[in-house]
């Protein structure tokens, strides 16, 4: 695998918290280039001007640490382009501020409970992921509050929902029931239809978020393709 | 008006805008911002269907004869809501103030309803502002953008806030009963509390005789919103936005999004606004009556809509909560704007038509 391979799928390990998907899939990726001496240059590019400074800021902070640590990389460069706030961000990552230190005045705090809300959005639409199919075949609320990762077919979906759920802290083994609640409690067998409905629209929400930024994205940069 | 296979369906556009974003509007030294405010919108603009695109210039600014014609003459509407954002951070002489949509009222008198507005961050000088305004244009209801920014700083404020409870307790003083809040896309300002809900959940119980419009129903934060909404009676989803976006470009996540809020809102506290000049009203209007949830198999545990559902929607229910008189050929019971107590199995946790 090339330098450059193995940087562009350390870009993929960096999610959009609000869509929870890679920047690589949403096609975020402007340009990705890695020089002879091991620079890593990576342009980023979001579906609107407006996008929220938030969100933007820890996609670009986390491209920067998972470019950085990848072997052989000599240094880092990520530039978000086109982005209402893309000065502040840039000089913000690029000299290891956070996200307060980069909007002095205007940011109250660091980003890390956002991104917990996020995650704690992504482990229950998961859950809607790999348990709609079982409803539809007709597994009912006793047996789907008894199920556990372990014994739920296997499938990407699954393997996201327990990376998710590691990413939180919660249990991911294969004795961990799969409904749960955010704080990681079990979902009873009379909460389990409601629960599946709030999953359902959790999940809505954030899919149907993510095929308008993709739209958005597509007509802001009609005729350019990123690198992915 | 809007007649169609021999059904009268009265339209009030609640959530509507007259707005300048010409280049002679722009701040100087913040262009950018006034353009990518826009061109934001602009993008929005072209999810609706390609024959009602607009040229991007046209879309800076309308005269008010299209804004007249578009509405009315070819877009159904009976009473049209007027909710005014300022945006004067990058806006001269604001986007759409309460004058500008003011001057339209005293020639339409008939025609439309102006909104007001507060931002708490404006003080004592604010409060005397809702009040002259309330008395001069007879306000029913504001629209607040929790998000904007401001003078003081970008990171918005929140409905909890003291000093908001302040403009609140004024609204209420003054006989204005609908909060038009919106809780949508996030695009500003920088800390989270921006697009969280939790505002609108405490201020609904802390002010049960006020109605809390939530436009576009807090989507991408549906969920939010939804949980939300079961728990306080007076919170109403704004289908601004929710329509516009997404019956055209996202037919699946319209329907999607419809049966969700039937289910955890209802029909009697949905209400329709076309969001113009985002979109016209007509094909909205058009599109919504001949649209129907899908009979695939996804969709099956969602209601149907009935033609009483989409009057309501359309029209009946914003009508009763701005007491805006109804011909006797068009009327129906809703219960908006009616004490409710709510749903008891949804708050235990223990409702849902299917596992």
């Amino acid at each position: 695998m090339s330098l450059r391979d193995t940087v562009w799928k350390a870009l993929g390990t960096v999610l959009d918290p609000e869509l929870d998907e890679p920047i690589t899939d949403l096609d975020f990726v402007a340009s990705c280039t890695v020089s002879a001496e091991g620079v890593a240059s990576v342009h980023l590019r979001l579906p609107t001007f407006f996008c929220a400074p938030n969100f933007s800021f820890l996609m670009v902070a986390d491209a920067h640490d998972a470019v950085s640590a990848v072997q052989g990389v000599t240094r880092a460069e990520i530039v978000l382009d086109d982005h209402h706030a893309s000065a502040e961000i840039n000089d913000g990552v690029a000299a290891h501020a956070g996200f307060v230190e980069t909007f002095v005045g205007e940011a109250d705090a660091e980003l890390d409970e956002l991104r917990r809300y996020f995650l704690e959005k992504a482990v229950v639409a998961g859950q809607d992921r790999v348990a709609r199919p079982l409803v539809d075949a007709g597994v009912g609320p006793d047996e789907l509050a008894d199920l556990t990762l372990g014994s739920a077919p296997a499938s990407k979906d699954l393997d996201r929902l327990r990376r998710r759920r590691a990413a939180l802290g919660l249990r991911d083994d294969d004795d961990a029931p799969l409904l749960i609640h955010p704080d990681g409690s079990r979902v009873t067998a009379a909460q389990v239809p409601l629960h599946l409905r709030r999953a359902r629209l959790t999940r809505l929400g954030i899919e149907a978020n993510g095929e308008l930024c993709t739209s958005f994205l597509k007509t802001r940069y009609a005729g350019t393709s990123g690198t992915g | 008006m809007y007649e169609k296979d021999g059904e009268k369906y009265f339209i009030v556009d609640s959530h509507m805008h007259f707005w300048d974003a010409s280049r002679e509007n722009w701040v100087q030294g913040r262009e950018q911002y006034a353009k990518g405010w826009i061109d934001c919108f602009y993008g929005y603009h072209t999810l609706g269907p390609p024959e009602t695109h607009w040229d991007w210039e046209h879309y800076l600014k309308v005269s008010e004869d299209d804004l007249m014609k578009d509405v009315f003459q070819d877009g159904y509407v009976d009473k049209a809501i007027f909710q005014s954002t300022y945006l004067k951070y990058w806006y001269k002489d604001g986007f759409n103030t309460v004058e500008q949509n003011g001057a339209l009222l005293e020639k339409h008198p008939d025609k439309f309803i102006v909104n007001g507005r507060f931002d708490p961050r404006d003080g004592e000088a604010g409060l005397r502002q809702l009040e002259e305004d309330a008395r001069r244009w007879n306000l029913r209801g504001v629209k607040v953008y929790t998000a904007e920014w401001h003078e003081n700083g970008s990171r918005g404020w929140k409905l909890t806030d003291k000093d908001s409870y302040r403009f609140l307790e004024k609204c209420r003083e003054l006989g204005i009963k609908n909060i038009h809040a919106h809780k949508g896309p996030t695009v500003w300002p920088l800390n989270k509390d921006a697009f969280s809900m939790e505002d609108v959940d405490q201020t609904a119980t802390d002010f049960r005789d006020l109605n809390f419009i939530i436009e576009h129903a807090g989507i991408p934060r549906i969920d939010d919103f939804a949980y939300m909404a079961v728990q306080e009676p007076n919170v109403y989803a704004g289908l601004s936005v929710v329509i516009g976006a997404h019956l055209y470009a996202r037919p699946k996540s319209f329907a999607k999004f419809m049966g969700e809020l039937l289910f955890w809102v209802g029909e009697d506290r949905m209400t329709f606004g076309s969001d113009y000049n985002i979109w016209t009203p007509k094909w909205q209007i058009e599109g919504f009556v001949d649209w129907q949830m899908p009979d695939d198999e996804a969709f099956s545990d969602y209601p149907r809509l009935t033609t009483a559902t989409k009057k309501k929607i359309l029209g009946l229910n914003a009508a009763k909560l701005y007491g805006i008189d109804v011909p006797p050929e068009c009327q129906l019971p809703t219960t908006a704007g009616e004490p409710m107590q709510p749903g008891e199995e949804l708050v235990d946790e223990i409702a849902g038509s299917q596992a």
